[in-house]
């Protein structure tokens, strides 16, 4: 037992380290004075209130959530095609050309999104809109939505499509009918992390943005504004509940995928 | 196993020349092959001879590089796998884990016409004939290994299909499982009288369940013929020492007039007929082979008009209710190896025992290279 409980003080202090700093969102979020200090004057939901009148978060809040529910579904049409191709097909540069596919993984993202604000504005010659950022968000997101899909498809059976071919059906029908129910709960996770990806951006969203902000973009904004403080952390508070809750529905969605398919879980993301 | 009870019909399946090859890989060598209607047909050999990729172009999933495919008279050239009169049960089954026992084995009937009512009564049946019925309503992620066996033959047997192809269907399940539904298999050809085809790496299936089986090596057929004869005059020394456990001895193949003279090192002369070689007699050099159970050793107070020879136990294994020997003869260089029934009275002898072993030249075979 001594020997963990090293471990263990790690494991919490590493935990705390991560989470406190959050833990102070709602904490001023609900607190009725307009500077963040301690110590707490009084519970107070009129941070809350005041966002509720605020037209153009309802504004930013409107396009974040549009630019959202496009990427995540761009982005998870093209990583099924992607994720279908890795385990179909076997060519030459196979292993380097997905590594490629997976780089914006690991790219600053403000490289990403300069590259892309020189391509629109120069080369393209575009106008910003929310479009330019779901281009932008819809290349981020892919490598999420390929790397939880590829481990969706590989779980199947080779010969799955092959037994449903064998018994009548053609190669759009097997996939149709067997192979599509059994990455459904890997599609519905990868709409969810690419939806919660494309709602969190900033970097890329504050360079490709139009006219309308999206919310992160509106929430850098305010910092402007000390007096606006509160309002961030309110707002704030919403968000991370929202992303909290979506992360763990699509966990759930991506093991109930897993056990679908009676398999071992090998790892995800909670 | 039966083969002289089966009416001799028109093949249904006809292979000429049938290669395959993979960029450099030439995993199949010109396959002729014809196979019977209603026949139990195995394809026996090492892992890597072809036997899957052969049983997979019948199917339509492999493309043949070249040669001809005929099933039932047509030629299968550009018919898919949904258009064939064949259908699988694959090695690991490939039960669809998101649906049901009853929408698996009716997963086949999507199209056809029938109302829903008369489908789900073939299902039924199809789930009866498998020892399955009631079981329709059940995950199919929750079945053992064996229930997902016969799963999968209801499945690709409710399609009435003109072959069954079986590709290593028993190699998943225990041994008490595995010799269960090989006779149940046997049992279950014979009801439906549908045509079998089984690919297998265990000789010993082969032997139980087949009429004919075809022994591949490296991408050719190397000896097709019904289990018996397989067993006791196989053609080359490949297949001798692939199927049950076979003696080989250096020999020499002499003709004296119209006999075949035999000198087997050890063992001495003796004339065979032309049918112990079933690979040609070629005068010179070879190998003979000769099957454990078809020797013997001559215990005290026995007799016999067999041949004999001298010989000391070099190894006893006891099995209960045999024993196995190898025995140093003068002469051959490896002991050979002789089963014996542990008949009443008979005892079991020691290492080192000096004892005579008693052969027969109709058991002899003349194996080619």
């Amino acid at each position: 037992m001594n020997k963990w409980s090293g471990l263990r003080v790690y494991a919490l202090i590493y935990l705390a380290f991560l989470y406190a700093p959050i833990l102070l969102l709602p904490l001023f979020a609900f607190n009725d004075a307009a500077i963040i200090a301690f110590p707490l004057t009084g519970f107070s939901t009129r941070w809350f209130e005041q966002l509720w009148t605020t037209q153009a978060l309802h504004q930013a809040l409107r396009n974040s959530l549009f630019i959202a529910t496009i990427t995540s579904i761009l982005a998870t049409l093209l990583g099924v095609c992607a994720a279908r191709a890795g385990t179909l097909a076997n060519f030459p540069g196979k292993r380097g050309f997905l590594g490629f596919v997976m780089l914006p993984l690991v790219l600053p993202e403000i490289v990403i999104a300069v590259a892309l604000l020189v391509v629109v504005r120069q080369v393209l010659d575009l106008d910003l809109s929310n479009w330019t950022v779901i281009a932008a968000h819809t290349v981020i997101c892919i490598p999420f939505s390929i790397a939880i899909l590829n481990g969706a498809f590989q779980n199947l059976d080779s010969s799955f499509e092959e037994a449903a071919m064998d018994l009548g059906e053609t190669r759009w029908g097997a996939f149709r009918l067997v192979i599509l129910p059994l990455v459904f709960p890997g599609i519905i996770s990868s709409l969810l992390i690419c939806f919660i990806i494309s709602l969190d951006d900033f970097v890329i969203a504050q360079f490709l943005t139009g006219a309308n902000p999206t919310m992160p973009v509106y929430i850098y904004g305010l910092t402007r504004f000390v007096d606006a403080l509160p309002l961030i952390m309110a707002l704030g508070t919403i968000l991370v509940t929202i992303s909290i809750a979506l992360l763990i529905v699509a966990e759930y969605f991506r093991r109930r995928g897993v056990a679908r398919a009676g398999l071992k879980d090998t790892g995800g993301f909670l | 196993m039966s083969a002289q009870s089966k009416p001799v019909a028109a093949p249904l399946i006809q292979l000429r020349g049938v290669h395959k090859h993979y960029g450099d890989y030439h995993a199949l060598r010109g396959i002729d092959l014809e196979i019977r209607q209603g026949e139990f047909f195995s394809l026996l050999g090492p892992s890597g001879c072809g036997k899957t990729t052969l049983l997979r172009t019948i199917a339509g999933f492999e493309t043949p590089s070249s040669g001809t495919l005929m099933i039932d008279g047509r030629d299968m050239a550009g018919v898919p796998a949904n258009h064939r009169p064949t259908n699988m049960v694959f090695q690991s089954y490939a039960i669809f884990p998101h649906l049901s026992v009853a929408e698996n084995v009716g997963f086949g009937l999507r199209r056809d016409p029938r109302p829903r009512d008369q489908k789900s009564r073939a299902v039924a049946e199809a789930l009866e004939m498998v020892g399955l019925g009631g079981y329709g309503s059940r995950a199919a992620h929750a079945l053992s290994g064996g229930q997902r066996q016969r799963v999968a033959l209801a499945r690709a047997l409710i399609l009435k299909p003109k072959v069954l192809l079986l590709d290593e269907p028993l190699s998943a399940l225990d041994k008490k499982m595995r010799e269960q539904m090989q006779v149940e298999l046997i049992r279950l050809q014979r009801t439906v009288g549908i045509t079998f085809i089984l690919v297998t790496h265990d000789q010993e299936e082969a032997l139980v369940m087949s009429d004919r089986i075809a022994v591949m090596f490296e991408g050719e057929i190397g000896q097709m013929a019904d289990p018996e004869r397989l067993y006791r005059r196989p053609n080359t020394k490949r297949v001798a020492e692939f199927i049950g456990k076979m003696n080989l001895l250096p020999g020499d193949v002499a003709i004296e007039g119209n006999q075949i003279l035999v000198d087997t090192a050890g063992l001495g002369r003796g004339a065979i007929e032309a049918e112990q070689a079933p690979g040609g007699v070629m005068p010179g050099r070879t190998t003979v082979g000769i099957r454990p159970e078809t020797l013997g050793l001559l215990f005290p107070g026995e007799t016999t008009d067999r041949r004999l020879a001298e010989g000391v136990v070099d190894e006893v294994v006891y099995y209960g209710d045999m024993t196995y020997y190898d025995v140093r003869v003068a002469g051959v260089e490896r002991p050979l190896t002789i089963s014996m029934k542990n008949l009443i009275g008979r005892p079991v002898l020691e290492v080192g025992a000096a004892t005579q072993v008693v052969w027969d030249e109709r058991s002899l075979v003349v194996l080619s290279r």
